[in-house]
């Protein structure tokens, strides 16, 4: 034999052998899996526990005490009109709250990172410090605001105390230092030159801002607009202070209406409802994750 | 058009953007903004567009003042050294841009993109996008969409750096040649003393907001004003000695420690007249190397050792010490210059310049 004997591959220096990798690779997978396993059963739960008369752990039980009776009695509050209302103030809520948001800092953005005028940094670290204030300890003073702005006649009917419109303003008010901030980011990120170029060409500020700018901030404000729709949809607190009854509630508030009634409550049923109001949502990020991967993954695409 | 900056100013706060800069333009000229980074070119092209606001001074357009016009109004086309191209739109969505903001008619807006992308050979990119397009393609619509409004003035702010060597040369052909066929006023500004050199009829060379010097690229290179302008412009750069010029038994002598030259009356007689050091520029190509002196080149020739060597090519470049004093000079490349080797120089002093080390100005020509 005059073949060279070759020392076996050590795992630090050479490339790791494939049965390694491998097993790496379940470990990996094996940690994850575990980790998310809390979450995955909360929602198991929450999925059987709809489409049952009742649960004992996971298992759906029936009135002799064996598995199964399933049942869709608990999605009959489908048929009826307030959860419908309910639905309807959430997604106003959540809309004006897109709309009022991504309008004021998409606007507001663009001036507080292009434009130079008294009082900007004070504006700005004012913002930051106002959003360290939590809703919470607003509540009261807001409380007198609404009041004040119901008694103005005409638009005080949409905007005041105890109205969808009051509750959306409020979360408006609430969610636009993370706005303006987020957009005046996107905004700093963009060339000058490009503005400078459309000046040049012929445009007015609002033109460039329109035209030009805008565009250029697309995945920021999809990104806002996801983002605030949730808040919106999502909103407890205000919604909660600030409204009375069923009329106005959206649809946490009445869920929160589900369980605090004096009879017992129908968990099944609460489930249901909870379910109900993800539906929309899990839609929203069906349709949007690739964008949203996108925004994550390092903001705009090309220049 | 004829431009003219009067005592055109620009600061925010402390900092001083452009000081006091003074200069015109004739119609269909192409002037150049030279300087390195930081130097205010670009500041002064930005106030002439509009974008920026003059702090002091006057801009004039065939003698109207218009410092208070909007850039839309003043009948410009301005190409950027990041093309400023709107992504979101599509190369005819970008050249017609200009034209769309006047209203124009479609008939008459097709048209004309037309007509000026044929010009500039991109007529048939039209409906891509513009992140599909190369670094030259791209400069080319944005040269498309600065002349497309057909404007009185031309401004480039470092068209070509982006883009690579090889197309930078044939770009830098294209513009000029463009620039002359349609006699548009040009101001282009560079960092790039050979663009410069190439391609204006005047060079401004402007350092730390001031104007050095304007006039035309021969005149800089053979008589420049300041030091500033000897060393930046020309490649490779000028030669630089301290040295004392005195009269020795009627010549004059340019003389320091390691030197010591003869120098024409007619050359040396204000540096002369400096009590002490001035400093003496010689470039390049004005130094010869020889095998042996001859006893013509009495008092011009010294000998020094190569200590670095650069083949570009055609030539070498070559750094010499003569006694510690440093300076590069070029040798053709046939002579086969070593590192280490002892080389004997012959000065071309007829054509040697002096400055006064404390003002910087020339002891020649200012």
């Amino acid at each position: 034999m005059t073949t060279v004997e070759t020392a076996p591959p050590r795992p630090a220096a050479g490339p790791i052998p494939r049965s390694r990798q491998k097993m790496g690779r379940y470990f990996a997978y094996g940690f994850l899996i575990l980790s998310i396993i809390p979450i995955l059963v909360g929602y198991a739960w929450l999925i059987i526990a709809t489409v049952s008369a009742r649960t004992q752990g996971l298992l759906p039980k029936n009135a002799e005490g064996g598995i199964g009776g399933f049942t869709l009695s608990n999605w009959d509050f489908v048929f009826e009109s307030a959860i419908w209302n309910a639905m309807l103030n959430s997604l106003l809520i959540a809309v004006f709250m897109v709309i009022g948001v991504g309008l004021a800092s998409t606007s507001g953005g663009y001036a507080l990172s292009r434009m130079k005028f008294a009082g900007r940094k004070t504006f700005l670290t004012g913002t930051l410090v106002l959003h360290a204030f939590k809703a919470e300890m607003l509540l009261i003073a807001i409380f007198f605001v609404l009041r004040f702005l119901g008694d103005i006649p005409i638009i005080g009917g949409f905007i005041g105390f105890n109205t969808v419109g009051g509750v959306a303003l409020v979360m408006v008010a609430l969610e636009l230092p993370l706005g303006i901030w987020l957009m005046k980011g996107f905004f700093d990120n963009l060339s000058w030159d490009m503005e400078r170029a459309a000046l040049i060409d012929g445009a007015s500020r609002f033109r460039v801002w329109w035209q030009i700018m805008v565009p250029q901030v697309r995945p920021g404000i999809a990104a806002l607009s996801l983002f605030t729709f949730i808040v919106g949809w999502n909103a407890y607190l205000v919604p909660f202070t600030f409204t009375i009854g069923t009329k106005v509630a959206n649809m946490p508030v009445f869920l929160n209406q589900l369980i605090s009634d004096t009879a017992p409550v129908n968990w099944n049923l609460v489930a249901a409802v909870g379910l109900f109001q993800m539906i929309p949502l899990i839609i929203f990020f069906i349709f949007t994750q690739e964008l949203l991967l996108n925004i994550y993954a390092g903001g705009s695409k090309g220049t | 058009m004829r431009v003219e900056l009067d005592n055109l100013t620009k600061s925010w706060d402390e900092v001083i953007g452009a000081d006091s800069i003074t200069l015109d333009i004739a119609d269909g000229e192409l002037v150049a903004f030279l300087g390195p980074s930081g130097c205010g070119k670009t500041t002064t092209l930005l106030m002439v567009a509009g974008i920026y606001k003059p702090t002091a001074g006057t801009i004039s357009f065939d003698g109207q003042v218009v410092n208070e016009v909007a850039p839309k109004d003043r009948g410009i086309g301005m190409v950027f050294q990041s093309y400023a191209l709107y992504p979101h739109m599509t190369v005819f969505g970008n050249i017609s841009y200009p034209l769309r903001l006047q209203k124009l008619n479609k008939g008459v807006i097709k048209e004309r993109v037309q007509t000026v992308a044929d010009m500039m050979g991109i007529g048939d990119l039209l409906e891509r996008k513009i992140a599909q397009l190369s670094g030259g393609q791209q400069q080319r619509v944005a040269l498309g969409r600065a002349l497309v409004k057909e404007p009185q003035l031309l401004l480039f702010d470092e068209p070509l750096s982006n883009l690579d060597a090889r197309l930078r040369l044939t770009m830098r052909g294209e513009i000029k040649r463009l620039q002359e066929d349609l006699g548009i006023t040009s101001i282009y500004v560079t960092h790039d003393q050979v663009e410069a050199m190439t391609m204006a009829d005047r060079i401004a060379v402007m350092s730390k907001g001031v104007l050095q010097a304007y006039d035309v690229p021969e005149a800089l290179y053979d008589r420049p004003k300041t030091l500033f302008v000897a060393a930046f412009v020309g490649n490779p750069p000028m030669n630089f000695f301290d040295v004392e010029v005195m009269r020795v038994n009627g010549d004059l002598r340019a003389k320091s420690d390691a030197i010591d030259l003869v120098i024409p009356h007619d050359r040396g007689e204000k540096a002369a007249a400096v009590d002490g050091k001035v400093i003496m520029g010689v470039r390049p190509e004005d130094v010869d190397v020889v095998d042996d002196a001859s006893p013509a080149a009495e008092g011009l020739t010294l000998a020094g050792e190569a200590v670095v060597v650069e083949p570009l090519g055609r030539e070498d470049l070559v750094g010499i010490s003569i006694n510690g004093v440093d300076l590069r000079v070029l040798v053709d490349k046939t002579r086969g210059v070593r590192v280490g080797d002892t080389i004997t120089l012959v000065f071309n002093t007829s054509r040697a310049q002096f400055f006064d080390p404390e003002t910087e100005a020339s002891l020649l020509w200012a």
